[in-house]
């Protein structure tokens, strides 16, 4: 399994202040990987660092191949006309499929006379998203690429999104704070939380790998990894990792995607990494 | 051709939601032998789902050799779902239709009848008819 977007040890400092420490992960190639984590997390950072916008103070981030990254504030320049934009894109890249573009806009229905700064948000997302895959990366990184859209554009970019990912081996990583936004994108998750790398992961396996259990404060749970757990007088609740033998006195369930994620994001301790057991391995 | 959809808050697993229509449909005669399903793009294209969510429905509805990838071509039905018939199915329906009414005008609520009904299933499971 060849990784798309590898991280060794990385580590990236502002002034004083670390944003993303002893950060080590690896993204299997043709995986459409969540990021998530709260604002502040180095969601960004994880990102700038792939793409080479800043340099780590420590360990190294790789990416095999071309990158492709659509920042959160959508890279565009407002005056230009969409055909403009195009125009640019061909400039800058090495790869460039103008065709590819040029329908896919057709498609979307996006006037390439039009102004960038005329067009509605959702329209300005797939202008930037088309842009980004006009240049055939092979790591597509978005930032953020569903905040300030309603729900039909979100679901039209990441229609176009999926398409690509159908078509052709694209490694896509996208973040965002919206866990329910990914949960039928998604097959690949990794959690920040304050700058530590918490989880990284196949989706169904962590799902699969978890339980969510409820039962009296006083029964045992032996075997099982907690996460996190909440009380309530005599009662707790918990997401555990791996399967204990549960006393009877145990409800237990599996966990949606969103419970996994605020479970661990409460508990910024626990981890649930890919042991790192060498080459071969 | 099939249409699928998916509803989103049943927290029934995508990729069951779609062998689960693909068997509907195979059930109802609106697929049948050597017809194609849509290819993964065109369903991701629909749904704004993962790819392999597609790719992986396909390949159960294959291990029940209920369909068979034919490799550049696509995926194709390979035979229906051995069962009822259609008009049996609306025969059936019918019944089941009057057996409701009768329960209504006995009193039961639609929540009394979903119990009544599962117990019948779990019931016939357990002497091995269902």
């Amino acid at each position: 399994m060849s990784a798309a977007l590898e991280a060794t040890g990385l580590g990236v400092r502002y002034r004083r202040t670390w944003v993303l420490r002893d950060c080590s992960l690896s993204l299997p190639t043709g995986r459409v990987a969540a990021l998530v984590g709260p604002n502040g997390a180095g969601k960004t950072t994880l990102m700038h660092a792939a793409v080479g916008l800043l340099r780590p103070a420590l360990g190294s981030v790789r990416v095999a191949g071309e990158a492709a990254f659509v920042a959160q504030d959508k890279p565009l320049y407002e005056s230009f006309t969409v055909a403009e934009m195009l125009a640019f894109g061909r400039r800058m890249n090495r790869r460039w499929d103008d065709a590819a573009a040029a329908d896919r806009l057709a498609a979307l229905g996006i006037p390439l006379r039009r102004k960038v700064g005329r067009l509605s948000g959702g329209q300005q997302a797939q202008v930037a998203v088309t842009l980004a895959l006009a240049g055939l990366p092979d790591l597509l990184m978005l930032d953020e690429p569903l905040a300030n859209l309603d729900p039909l554009a979100r679901h039209d970019v990441m229609r176009s999104i999926m398409a690509e990912v159908a078509e052709r081996r694209l490694t896509v990583l996208l973040s965002s704070h919206v866990v329910s936004d990914l949960e039928e994108t998604c097959d690949w998750l990794v959690v920040l939380n304050a700058g530590r790398l918490q989880v990284s992961g196949d989706i169904e396996e962590l799902l699969d790998g978890h339980l969510v259990v409820t039962g009296p404060d006083d029964a045992p749970i032996a075997g099982a990894q907690v996460v996190s757990a909440s009380r309530t007088g005599r009662q707790v609740g918990m997401l555990v990792r791996g399967a204990p033998p549960l006393d009877p006195r145990w409800q237990a369930r599996s966990p949606g995607l969103e419970e996994l994620v605020m479970g661990y994001l409460r508990s910024p301790d626990s981890a649930a990494l890919p042991k790192l057991t060498g080459v071969g391995a | 051709m099939i249409e699928f959809n998916l509803d989103r808050g049943s927290g029934v697993s995508t990729y069951l939601q779609l062998v689960h229509q693909v068997k509907q449909a195979l059930r109802l005669g609106v697929l049948r032998p050597g017809d194609q399903l849509p290819t993964a793009r065109e369903v991701v294209e629909s749904l704004a789902i993962n790819p392999n969510t597609v790719l992986k429905a396909y390949r159960e509805l294959e291990r029940e050799g209920l369909v068979e990838g034919r490799p550049g071509m696509g995926t194709f039905v390979r035979q229906g779902i051995a069962g009822a018939t259609l008009a049996e199915h609306t025969r059936l329906r019918r019944d089941l239709e009057a057996w409701v009414r009768d329960a209504r005008a006995a009193g039961l609520d639609q929540e009394d009848l979903r119990a009544l009904f599962t117990v019948a299933l779990a019931d016939a499971a357990k002497e091995g008819v269902a």
